[in-house]
C-alpha cells in the first residue's frame, strides 16, 4: 500500500500542531465556537447529539495491521472501546473529548493517517471497490488513481472554497462494487480501441434530496490526462456551482440545470486549455505510485485445492460461509474474505477495539497485513489462500465476523441517524436491529437471497436509501418516527433510485411491511430471479396491493 | 394568558467532552433535565438565555439553544423525541448517558 513521503509526513504533523494550538485557544475562551467550527470540521470533529464525533480518513478504505491496531488504541484510550466504519470507507469515533483529539490526531499521524477533507465543501475520501487490485473481473488495480487522486485533492489551493462537498469514486471492473454513479464524479475503468486503459467519466450522480445517477460525459478519458480533466471539471463546477443554496450547491443540481450536454461542452473547452500542460501525469510518477501497490508475494498455488473443498464437505456452517462470504481472487489458490460487520441484532458497521486488534492479527496472519473497509460497512482481507479458509472462519466466528450474511437482507447499510446525528428526524439503527432479527434464520435469509435494505434517518441520506433495493427513509411527522419505504434502487452498474411505494410507516409498523414486500416477492419470483429481478419485471404496483390492501 | 407562553429550559453540549447539559436555577449546568430551570414567561426566558450565553463566552458550554418542556408532577420532560434522545442517551447504548444512571 502507500507509504508517506516526507512531504505527506510534514503535511499531516504540521496540521496536527495548528490544530493543537487552535483547540488550546478555543478551550482558553480565545476562539468563539464561531471561529473554531470551520477549524475543528477542517479536522472531522464534530459536534453531535451527544457528544463530539470525529471522523478518521481511510484513503479507498485501505488500512494496514499496523493502522487498524491504532485505531483500536485510539477506540480504547480516548474513545468508549469501539469505532464505526461509515460508507465513504471511513471510520468515526462517537465520544472523543475535545481536549483529546489534538493527541488523536497525533496518535493518527504517527501511522500516516489524519481526519483531514472527512468534513466541509472539500474534496471527502475518494472510494474505491473494496476488491481492488484482487478481484477477477477488474481490469486494473483502480488504487493507483485513487492516490493518485488523494494527492492531487488534497489542499488543493484552487478548489479550498467549493460550493458544497465533493466526492469520487473509482472502480477497475465492470462490476460495480463502489456505487460510482452515486457520485460527484466516478470513473470506470475501460478499454480503449487499441486495447489500452482508461476511463469512462461520469458527472454529476449523487443521493441526498435529490438524487441522481450520474450521467457519463466522456465515454473514454486516457489515463495520462486524468487529472486535467478532473481539473477541467472542479473549474466549472467551482465557477458555475451554486452557493445563494446549500441545496441546490452539488454539481448534480448544475448538471441537471444545464443538461450533460452543456456540461460536457464546458468541461472540454476549459480542458483545452490545460490539456497536455502541467498536469499530464508523469509516467515515472505513476510508475512511483504503482510500486506501493505491488502485488504481494503470493505462493504458486493450484487453483483446485482438495483440501478446501473437503472441509466444505464436512462441514455445512463453513460451506455456507464459504459460498456467501469469500470472492474469486485473481490469483488461483488465494480468495478474498469478507469479514461482516452485520452480526444478527448488531449496530452495522460498528467493530469494538478487541474486534479491531484482532482483524489486525488475522490480517497479518493470513492476508499480507493488510484489510479494507467496504462502502457496504463491512471489512474485508484481501489475500487469503484457499487452504487457509477453514482456520480463518473459526477465528472470525470467534471474533463474531463470520455472519455469512454478505449481499443478504441482513447486511443492511445504515446511517447514524437519531441515535447520534444532530441532523436526523428518526432512529435509523434500531431499525436495521429488527429487521435483522426478524430475518434472524439464515436459511430463510440464503432463500430470499440477494437483497439489499439501506436506511437513512433524515434525506440527506447517508443510509444510501434510495439505492436500496428496499430502502427506508426515517421522517419526523408531528412528533413521531415514521419511515418511507422505496423500492428499486441499486448502486451497481445498473444504478438506479428507488420509487416511494407509498405512504410512510409508523415504527411499530415498518418492519411488518418490510417483511410483506419480501414475502410479495417470494411469491411472484420466478426461475432464480432476485429481488431486484422481480421489482424490474412486475414493478411497485403488487408490492403497494399488498402492502396497503387493508388500508 | 400565561398558559400560552410554552415551558423552556436552555440545553447546550459541555465545550469538554460534548456531554447534554441543562441550566439550572443557580446558573450553572446539569447533566440532568429534571434540574433545570424551567422558564415560565418571555422575561424569565431571555433571563435563562443571557445567563447561558455569558457561559458561553467563558466557555463552558456550546450554542445554548431553548427547548420546550412539559411538566407532569413536577417532573420536567421534553416535547420532542430529538430532547428526550439527547436527554437520556443514544436508545442503542443504555449503558451511556443519563439513561445509566437512571437505568
Amino acid at each position: 500500500m502507500y507509504r508517506y513521503d516526507e512531504y505527506d509526513q510534514t503535511l499531516v504533523d504540521e496540521r496536527v500542531r495548528q490544530f493543537r494550538g487552535q483547540v488550546a485557544r478555543r478551550l482558553a475562551g480565545e476562539l468563539t465556537e464561531d471561529e473554531f467550527k470551520p477549524l475543528r470540521l477542517m479536522n472531522g470533529l464534530y459536534l453531535q447529539l451527544h457528544a463530539y464525533m470525529l471522523r478518521v480518513a481511510i484513503p479507498y478504505g485501505l488500512l494496514s495491521a499496523v493502522q487498524m491496531r491504532k485505531l483500536a488504541h485510539i477506540a480504547r484510550r480516548y474513545d468508549r472501546g469501539y469505532g464505526h466504519f461509515t460508507t465513504r470507507q471511513n471510520i468515526q469515533y462517537n465520544w472523543p473529548k475535545l481536549e483529546d483529539t489534538p493527541d488523536i490526531l497525533a496518535a493518527l499521524a504517527s501511522v500516516e493517517m489524519h481526519a483531514i477533507q472527512t468534513s466541509g465543501n472539500s474534496f471527502r475520501n475518494t472510494t474505491t471497490d473494496q476488491y481492488a487490485g484482487v478481484a477477477a473481473d477488474e481490469i486494473e488495480d483502480p488504487r493507483v488513481y485513487c492516490e493518485i487522486i488523494r494527492q492531487w485533492s488534497t489542499l488543493h489551493p484552487e478548489f479550498s472554497f467549493l460550493p458544497r462537498k465533493f466526492k469520487i469514486a473509482v472502480t477497475g471492473a465492470p462490476n460495480d462494487r463502489a456505487a460510482v454513479r452515486l457520485h460527484d464524479i466516478g470513473l470506470i475503468m475501460r478499454r480503449g480501441d487499441a486495447g489500452e486503459t482508461g476511463f469512462e467519466v461520469i458527472v454529476g450522480g449523487g443521493q441526498g434530496r435529490t438524487p441522481f445517477v450520474g450521467p457519463t460525459i466522456r465515454e473514454f478519458l486516457p489515463k495520462k490526462h486524468l487529472l486535467s480533466y478532473l481539473e477541467a471539471i472542479m473549474r466549472v463546477y467551482n465557477q458555475l456551482g451554486r452557493r445563494d443554496n446549500l441545496f441546490k450547491a452539488r454539481i448534480k443540481i448544475l448538471v441537471h440545470e444545464v443538461g450533460a450536454e452543456k456540461i460536457t461542452e464546458m468541461v472540454e473547452e476549459e480542458w483545452r486549455h490545460i490539456k497536455d500542460g502541467a498536469l499530464d501525469l508523469p509516467k515515472e510518477e505513476v510508475e512511483r505510485i504503482r510500486a506501493h501497490f505491488a502485488p504481494p508475494p503470493y505462493e504458486t498455488l493450484a487453483a483446485a485445492q482438495p483440501a478446501f473443498e473437503e472441509k466444505k464437505r464436512a462441514d455445512g456452517a463453513f460451506a455456507t460461509w464459504a459460498d456467501t462470504n469469500v470472492a474469486a481472487h485473481k490469483v488461483p489458490g488465494y480468495a478474498i474474505v469478507n469479514l461482516s460487520l452485520k452480526p444478527v441484532g448488531g449496530i452495522p458497521g460498528d467493530a469494538t477495539a478487541d474486534q479491531m486488534d484482532a482483524v489486525a492479527d488475522l490480517a497479518e496472519h493470513y492476508s499480507f497485513g493488510e484489510i479494507r473497509v467496504t462502502h457496504e460497512q463491512n471489512l474485508v482481507l484481501g489475500d487469503v489462500r484457499r487452504t487457509d479458509l477453514h482456520a480463518l472462519w473459526r477465528k472470525l466466528r470467534d471474533i463474531g465476523m463470520a455472519t455469512p450474511n454478505l449481499g443478504l437482507i441482513s447486511d443492511i447499510i445504515a446511517c447514524p441517524g437519531l441515535d447520534y446525528c444532530g441532523l436526523a428526524n428518526a432512529r435509523s439503527i434500531p431499525v436495521a436491529q429488527r429487521i435483522s432479527n426478524r430475518f434472524a434464520d439464515l436459511k430463510r435469509q440464503h432463500d430470499i437471497g440477494e437483497l439489499k435494505i439501506k436506511i437513512s434517518g433524515c434525506i440527506n441520506a447517508c443510509g444510501h436509501h434510495h439505492v436500496g433495493h428496499i430502502g427506508i427513509l426515517g421522517l419526523d411527522r408531528k412528533g413521531e418516527e415514521y419511515y418511507q419505504i422505496t423500492l428499486g434502487g441499486s448502486a451497481d452498474q445498473d444504478a438506479a433510485i428507488g420509487k416511494i411505494v407509498g405512504p410512510a410507516f409508523s415504527s411499530e409498523a415498518v418492519v411488518d411491511a418490510v417483511e410483506t414486500v419480501v414475502n410479495t416477492y417470494v411469491e411472484l419470483r420466478q426461475n432464480g430471479e432476485r429481488f431486484i429481478d422481480t421489482y424490474r419485471r412486475v414493478g411497485k404496483e403488487p408490492f403497494k396491493e399488498r402492502l396497503y390492501a387493508a388500508a | 394568558m400565561e398558559k400560552t407562553v410554552a415551558l423552556q429550559v436552555v440545553t447546550a453540549n459541555r465545550i469538554g467532552d460534548g456531554t447534554v447539559v441543562y441550566l439550572t436555577r443557580v446558573g450553572g449546568w446539569s447533566e440532568r433535565i429534571t434540574d433545570g430551570e424551567v422558564s415560565r414567561s418571555d422575561e424569565e426566558r431571555d433571563t435563562l438565555m443571557a445567563v447561558a450565553q455569558a457561559t458561553a463566552e467563558i466557555p463552558e458550554v456550546v450554542e445554548p439553544y431553548l427547548i420546550d418542556v412539559v411538566e407532569e408532577a413536577g417532573v420536567i420532560r421534553p416535547v420532542r423525541y430529538r430532547e428526550a434522545i439527547r436527554a437520556q442517551g443514544p436508545p442503542v447504548h443504555p449503558a451511556f448517558g443519563q439513561q445509566a444512571e437512571e437505568g
